[in-house]
């Protein structure tokens, strides 16, 4: 188990102040200055050390996509935009590091803004989460009053601002160039890449987008070390990491662990294991609604990390682990995530506007077993027809659950059709 | 979007931001780079919004458009995308329940139950005294804290049927029910205390 020493966010429960006396008391903006002082390449040669991979779900390397930002301005300003559009459902993490540890998140947006010769850090945050930006804009308004960001921040004489934007209930700004556009004052509808972000982002000026976690590890990464960080986890996988588990496990929380701890040991050591023990353990989304669900008989030894996930066709995401049992009817728990895409699809590429829906309607028809044995191939195909053929990745994601309950449980999916079919007999 | 199923209503003739709500409106707007003020339209949609008792009327939607330079299709366009903003009036307190799979899976249709049952209502529907607006919504994002359900610009988690009476009830009475967790837990922390963060917390 990771140690409480190398944990980052000391303050996840809440149980201390999230306000600056309480952040320099744990060690926030501490030597802040001197670590700007070490330069932007330092910062970047730092992060792509330990080995960060975003923590928002595509797990790109966070120093890479750091230093794709131009090191010399064409007369444009670069801007860091952070996404705190938590919306997958799942995950419940980020909200935890705005109302609890804000200051590591204004800290890092600093520190990793620096290094991208940003002049500003927009942070958008899901407009749900009213309390939340409460706090944060606090921390905030607390660090412009103490001179840590603002004209002359940490006294370095840096000129770098921290601004919140709510957005107003739409989980499709949580993709980046949708966040974009939303930021922008239009409705969140995804743009092509090319261009990339990074080149034209938000007001035509170059721009990064980053996960609140990804942005609030940076300080504690360059305080200690990127040997430190990458010695957590496994190669390629590095670092702690904050898990949310959800559904049916004694104790659902949000813990932050080392990354590729076993699933199972996850669950056991801070979740007080599953609902009726291990063995009434039906299946796992192990990600966040996006990726594949895994049976129990994957869950038994599966390391909960990038890599390993991938191996086993899912995925980590954001690392938000939802649990199901066996009293569990898996193919509603799926229904009804056809049922959020559908409600979640920005309308904009006709094969996740149309698909979701029709995957819905197939997938409740399939939750009373009304229907045929070959729609299942026929919904398999479809899945494959939305998957890939679209600007943004909301069509993946709306595919791969129904995808993972077609390879895992055809057989449940094939007994409740037989089950219908014999009711109808029995009724005749 | 829960304007979709509102009984038949007025659009007022006119809206004017209050002084106090024009101070905000200044704050939001300087947040944006010069000449791209109309980023600040969501802020300003939703001060119009809260000033409005909760939900958007069209001449809101005019007016923002004027101050922003933008044409009104355009603001309209935002308004309409966002299922925050309420084209239609609610209730003084609108519930939000959340019954996608994690909140589901933890007896989301019992606390949608009890909140039908309470206030007399489906969702999408608004209470004959014009208190409650029931709404069934997407993840909210507190899915280790489920089931839950938002009342206005707060968290209710960790539900069960009698502890989602018990909140309407309060509300009901003119009372004002603590947020967070409705079990004895600390926020995000393991029922019985962290397994974390011990000497700490």
């Amino acid at each position: 188990m990771l140690a409480d020493q190398d944990r980052i966010f000391t303050n996840l429960y809440g149980v201390h102040s999230p306000y600056l006396d309480g952040a320099r008391a744990r060690g926030d903006w501490d030597g802040t200055a001197a670590l700007i002082a070490n330069g932007q390449d330092w910062i970047i040669t730092q992060v792509k050390e330990s080995g960060l991979r975003g923590r928002g779900g595509a797990g790109f390397p966070t120093g890479l996509k750091m230093s794709f930002m131009p090191k010399e301005s064409d007369g444009r300003p670069s801007y860091l935009v952070v996404n705190a559009d938590e919306g997958e459902p799942g995950t419940c993490k980020d909200r935890e590091i705005m109302r609890h540890d804000p200051h590591k998140l204004v800290e890092g947006c600093l520190v990793a803004g620096y290094a991208m010769r940003a002049v500003a850090a927009y942070i958008y945050i899901r407009g749900e989460f009213y309390r939340e930006a409460e706090t944060l804009q606090r921390a905030i308004d607390e660090a412009y009053g103490a001179g840590l960001i603002g004209d002359n921040a940490c006294g370095t004489g840096y000129r770098f601002d921290v601004y919140l934007h709510r957005g107003m209930g739409a989980y499709i700004c949580g993709e980046e160039t949708a966040l974009i556009e939303s930021l922008e004052g239009k409705k969140g509808q995804p743009r092509l890449k090319p261009p990339f972000p990074a080149n034209l982002g938000v007001w035509g000026c170059p721009t990064t987008v980053s996960n609140v976690e990804s942005i609030a590890v940076i300080p504690a990464i360059l305080r200690r070390g990127a040997t430190w960080f990458s010695g957590i986890g496994r190669p390629n996988n590095t670092g702690t990491k904050l898990f949310c588990i959800s559904g049916h496990v004694n104790k659902p929380c949000t813990v932050e662990e080392a990354m590729s701890i076993p699933l199972r040991e996850l669950i056991d050591r801070h979740c007080g294991g599953v609902r009726g023990g291990w063995d009434n353990l039906l299946a796992v989304i192990p990600g966040g609604s996006s990726v594949p669900l895994l049976p129990k008989q994957i869950c038994d030894d599966v390391l909960m990390d990038f890599d390993a996930l991938k191996a086993v066709q899912s995925g980590l995401g954001t690392a938000a682990v939802i649990v199901m049992d066996k009293s569990t009817d898996i193919v509603k728990a799926v229904a009804r995530l056809s049922k959020f895409y559908m409600h979640e699809s920005c309308g904009q590429c006709t094969p996740c506007r149309e698909g979701t829906g029709w995957m819905w309607r197939v997938m409740n028809r399939l939750v009373r077993g009304e229907a045929e044995v070959p729609e299942i191939d026929l919904l398999q195909e479809v899945t494959r027809q939305v998957e890939g053929h679209t600007i943004c990745a909301l069509g993946d994601a709306a595919a791969w659950p129904i995808q993972g309950l077609i390879r895992h449980f055809r057989p449940e999916l094939e007994a409740r059709i037989a089950a219908f079919k014999s009711a109808q007999v029995q009724a005749a | 979007m829960s304007g979709a199923h509102a009984a038949p209503f007025v659009q007022p003739a006119r809206f004017e931001f209050t002084p106090e709500s024009m101070e905000q409106v200044d704050r939001h707007i300087a947040k944006y780079p010069k000449g791209r003020q109309q980023s600040a339209v969501m802020p300003l949609l939703d001060i119009a919004q809260r000033q409005n008792g909760g939900w958007l009327p069209e001449a809101a939607i005019r007016v923002i458009g004027e101050m922003l330079n933008m044409p009104y299709i355009r603001v309209y366009e935002v308004a309409s995308f966002y299922t925050m903003y309420n084209l239609a009036p609610v209730g003084r307190h609108l519930v939000q329940v959340c019954t996608t799979t994690p909140c589901w899976l933890r007896g989301s249709d019992q606390v949608m139950e009890a909140c039908r049952q309470s206030l007399g209502v489906r969702a999408g529907q608004t209470s004959a005294d014009g208190q409650f607006t029931l709404i069934e919504v997407e993840c909210l994002g507190a899915c280790v804290n489920a089931p839950m359900m938002q009342i206005g610009d707060d968290y209710y988690e960790d539900l069960d049927a009698g502890s989602t009476r018990r909140i309407l009830d309060d509300l009901k009475a003119g009372r004002a029910p603590a947020p967070g967790p409705q079990i004895d837990r600390i926020n995000a922390a393991p029922v019985g205390g962290p397994t974390t963060l011990k000497e700490t917390a």
